[in-house]
This record gives structure tokens, sequence and C-alpha cells, in this order.
């Protein structure tokens, strides 16, 4: 084998460790897209806000400690003490909870009914309201995460290829931490489609998603499977932040990843959870090929705008998506 | 007020027994819109009730009123000898009272199976964790909704149908679904709204035998709302008639055929 294609393949690798991340994020979308037909901006800032929130707890930071001291004049910033990585996991989860339900009270409740434009807006006016509440919590500084995940290349993976290709070929450079987002994706995904599948609120989750009013003559609660729905956002939105927070900081820019995720929910249909990882998987391979083979032609820095062209020829083809229910109009 | 008779026997052998649900004063307005004016009148254990009148009369609301689609703005719903407070549509369902409606609502991308079991999920007692945990019970708990959900699709004679996804179905086989899906549920009450709407002859004729079979097997009372007069003077037992939202006649099948307001306004002024 030349070393050309090794190189190509490990570029395909890549791709689909990058493709994993996007998928993640996309997940969170369907989800309640699906169960509610809410196109959720404010994903990603949830995606900075469970990640700001792991560190805080982590660090053992005061919750609003700017708030509290201008109102007081005290100088408290620390608890003190430093809580350990799962039991702050733990806690983050619950606090994506309680996010979840609050949404759902203070907000959705009392927009039942309304056009998917204006439920739209009120995700936007949530996306910055809670990059407001995150600040003011924990502070606006970038922050690292430290959990501990490994980082940097897979040695092994590297010796153990080296060579493959002849003198030239150095062995495929795959990023630890890549490999961990990867299984740990899968972990997710596999518990959502069992817990959607073979549990009693999995199955109230799928006949939501399916028709409000038959739902609710089975005896089933929107607003539980709502809260349900947005907790299980929450949480995969945890699992985004922390794998991408973990590879550049959690910091601002953490939020603009929902705007990765939209290609790939265009590519695999809004209301697809196997969509959204496909989708992902061809937009992470797609612009990382596209960039190792074309890119050099084009002056590089295509990566910025491949999904998005690729979206709007899927847009052009099969508005669906690869998996989206398609749209068939009867007169 | 309706006089509580006690219960008797029908022709047919089956028992009427008391008051299930009772229904006392309703009105109903949408806006200035009056739906339903100071309606009374209460369904049995175990007969099968029906509601007509013309297009418009109120009936649909009726019965969304009684499974907490819509509230009325006056008048009381006793159900089981107790009055009801206004309860969302999913509480209703949680009581033991299911239904059907009009224009079908099942979940079109899941399976004739699917579907059914969803009329279970009130039967499901263990939740999420204990389902992980406590495998043993969750699959015992299991084998016995499906159990009745078996039982419910070979009375309803669907089994063929059983993994075709439902947005596949024909409209009279999604009828009878959705009747399956009710029945899943092991009501007490049975609300049926317009069980044979937009179908032929033949569909007829076995969803009125389906409706007799399931309130003469389980001893289901049923309250359905039906255009079909022949259809319900065959099937029910009592029949309330409605007209723009009033009720206008009340009693057997014969006592409606010959009260003359009936006459006049749902089978038309006769002028021979």
């Amino acid at each position: 084998m030349s070393a050309d294609f090794l190189y190509g393949v490990e570029v395909v690798i890549n791709g689909l460790m990058s493709g994993v991340m996007y998928a993640l994020v996309a997940l969170g979308f369907v989800l309640i897209f699906k169960a509610s037909g809410i196109f959720n901006f404010a994903q990603g800032v949830m995606a900075l806000f469970s990640a700001l929130t792991l560190v805080g707890i982590m660090e053992g930071q005061v919750p609003f400690a700017h708030l509290i001291n201008a109102i007081f004049g005290t100088h408290i910033h620390n608890f003190g003490w430093e809580v350990p990585a799962l039991l702050a996991i733990f806690l983050t989860v619950l606090v994506m909870v309680a996010f979840a339900w609050a949404v759902q009270k203070f907000l959705f409740r009392h927009l039942v009914g309304q056009e998917p434009i204006i439920l739209f807006m009120a995700t936007i006016g949530l996306a910055y309201f809670l990059e407001g509440i995150g600040d003011l919590m924990w502070g606006s500084e970038i922050r690292t995460l430290a959990l501990g995940l490994p980082q940097g290349g897979a040695r092994f993976i590297e010796d153990a290829t080296a060579g493959l290709g002849g003198d030239d070929f150095y062995g495929f450079f795959i990023d630890k931490l890549d490999i961990v987002a990867s299984i740990v994706a899968i972990i997710l995904v596999a518990s959502l489609v069992i817990f959607s599948q073979y549990t009693k609120h999995g199955r109230a989750m799928r006949a939501v998603a399916d028709d409000h009013q038959a739902a609710l003559s089975v005896g089933i609660s929107l607003n539980f499977v709502w809260v349900l729905v947005w907790s299980l956002a929450g949480i995969v939105a945890l699992v985004a932040g922390v794998m991408w927070g973990a590879k550049s900081g959690v910091q601002f820019s953490l939020s603009l990843i929902a705007l990765k995720a939209l290609p790939v929910l265009m590519l695999g249909g809004f209301t697809s959870i196997p969509g959204a990882i496909v989708g992902g998987l061809i937009i992470g391979v797609g612009e990382k090929l596209f960039e190792y083979l074309i890119g050099p032609m084009v002056g590089g820095a295509t990566e910025n705008w491949f999904a998005y062209v690729l979206a709007l020829l899927f847009l052009v083809f099969r508005p669906q998506g690869l998996f989206g229910e398609k749209i068939i109009e009867r007169v | 007020m309706t006089q509580v008779l006690e219960s008797y026997q029908t022709e047919d052998g089956r028992t009427i027994g008391d008051v299930v649900l009772d229904l006392k004063n309703i009105t109903l307005r949408f806006g200035g819109v009056e739906a339903i004016k100071n309606i009374s009148f209460n369904i049995r254990q175990g007969e099968i009730r029906a509601i007509i009148g013309p297009n418009g009369a109120g009936k649909s609301s009726m019965l969304n009123v009684i499974s907490g689609f819509y509230t009325p703005q006056e008048g009381e719903v006793w159900f089981n000898g107790k009055p009801r407070a206004p309860l969302r549509p999913y509480q209703v369902a949680r009581q033991g009272i299911a239904r059907t409606f009009q224009n079908i609502a099942l979940f079109e991308g899941m399976s004739v199976l699917d579907n059914v079991m969803t009329g279970r999920l009130n039967h499901m007692k263990s939740g999420m964790l204990s389902q992980a945990i406590w495998k043993g019970k969750a699959e015992r708990e299991e084998i016995e909704n499906r159990e009745r959900v078996e039982h419910v699709i070979d009375f309803l004679e669907i089994q063929s149908i059983r993994k075709t996804p439902v947005g596949r179905l024909p409209y009279g086989l999604k009828k009878r679904v959705e009747l399956a899906r009710a029945l899943a549920a092991e009501p007490n009450l049975l609300l049926l709204d317009e069980p044979m709407a937009g179908m032929n002859v033949e569909e007829k004729e076995d969803m009125s035998r389906f409706i007799l079979d399931v309130n003469d097997e389980f001893g289901t009372t049923i309250a359905l709302i039906e255009h079909d007069m022949g259809v319900v003077m065959d099937l029910s037992d009592r029949v309330v008639v409605m007209d723009y939202g009033r009720k206008i006649g009340d009693g057997t099948p014969d006592e409606v055929r010959s009260n003359q307001d009936v006459i006049d306004a749902y089978l038309g002024v006769s002028n021979d």
C-alpha cells in the first residue's frame, strides 16, 4: 500500500472521529425536535452551560459569586473543596434536569400550540438567557476541564502501524481524546436506543413524538415527556460539552458548535436519531477528505464552508434529509 | 334530573348497573358560541349509550368534555359516584376512560402491536430505574401486558397485521386498531367518536359486531357518537339526541324514534 493511500485512510478515520462529535451535538436537537417540534437553538449554549457547571462544581466554585459579593460586600469565591469528577458529573446532570423542568414550566408550557417560528424565537431568547446565566453563575473566563481524559496522539496505534506504507509512512495519528469521545458516544446512543425502545417512559416518548392527541388519550402526560426529553437533551449537551471542552477549553466558542450541527441535521433529517449519527459521520469524513484532496488546489480552509455547501446540495435534491420522513401531501 | 333506576336485565340478558358517569347541567362555550347548552344525562354500567344529532349539534364537544379535552364553563361531571375536578386528558385516561377519535389519532410510525401496547402504559407500574434493576419484575409485567394485548388483537381479528406500520393500513383497519388500543387499557368507560364514519356497509357491519361483542364479553360500558341512524338504533340501549347544543331527546331507541322533536330536528319534518 502506498503511503498516500494510507494517509487518506488516516484522514477518513480522523474524519469519522470528528463526525462523532458533530453527531453528539445534532442528537440533542433531534431529541427535542422529534418530541415537541421545537428547533432548539439553545442546544449549543446548553453544552457550554453544562460544561461550565461541571467545571464550577469540580473546582468548588461558589455559583453567582460576583452577584453575592456585590450585594453583600463579601469576598467569597470558593467553597474551598474539590468535588470528585463522578460526583460532579452526577450533580451537573441534576442541574440539567432542573433546567429542563424550569424551561418547560416557565416557558414552553405557556407556548403550547404556537407557531413553530414562535417556538424557535423562544429558544433564541433562551439561548441568550442561558448564556447570561452561565456567565453570572460561573464567570466568563476560559476554563480548563480537568477530568483526566487522555490527551494527545495514541502512540501505540502510531507504533503499530508505522512502516505499513514504506519508509515514508510514520503510522496513523489518532487523538486519544477522539477515541474516548467515540466510545462515550456509542455508549450514549446505545443507551438512548434501549431506553426509547424498551422502557415505559421511552414508549411514552416515542408516542408523543408521533401524535400528541393520541398520546394524551392513552394517558401520557405531555408535560412530563417534554421535561424528560429536555433532560435527555441536557445530558447529551453535557457529554458534547465535556468532549469539546476537553479539546479546546470551556469557553464561549463552545456554544457555536450548534452551528456545526445544522448541516448535520440537513443531511440526516431533523427527526432521525440514526440520521444524526450518519449525517455527522458523513460531514466529518467529507470535510476532512475534501480538505485533504481538494483543499490544496483551492488554497485550503475548506472545512469552514464544506459542510454548508453539502447541506445546500442536500436541500435541493433531498429536502427531508437521508432518514427524515418524506413529506407527501395528499390531495 | 334523571331518576336513578335499579339495575335491570336487558332482553338479551345483559345486566345494566348503576350510573357510572353523570353529566349535570353541562354548558360549554367557545368565546360567544355555546356549543353545549345546559345538558344533563347519565351513562350506566354495562350499557351502550349513543349520542346522536345533526352536524354541529355538539356531540363531539360532549365527548371531549367527558374525556377532558374540553373543560365546561358550567356543570359537573360525576364519575363513579363522585364529582370530578377538572382534569387533563391524560388524567382522565388514567382513571379508566379510553377513547377513539373521529379522525383517528394513531401512532402512524409504529407497528399495530406497538400502538396497542401504548394502551397498556397506565398498567406499567415499574418505572425507569426498577426496570433497569429488577429485570424479573419488569419482565413479568411485560408478559402480563402482552397477554392482554394479544387477547385484544385476537378478539378484533387483526393478527395478520400486527407487525405492519399503522401508516400503511387502510382506513377501516386503522379504526379497528384504534379500538384495539382503547380496549387494551381495560377501560371502565369506552368513548367512541363516530366509529363507523367513512366506512362501507361491510366494514360498518364488522364494527357493529365488534362493539356489541366488546360490550358483551368484556362488560365494557360504551358511549358512542354516530351519524348512521340505523346502526345507532340497533346497537344502543339508550340514546341521547342533541340539536344546536341542546338535548332534545333521551331514552330507548323506540322512545327516541317516536319523539316528535327528534323527528323534526334530526330526521326532518315529513310532509305526507
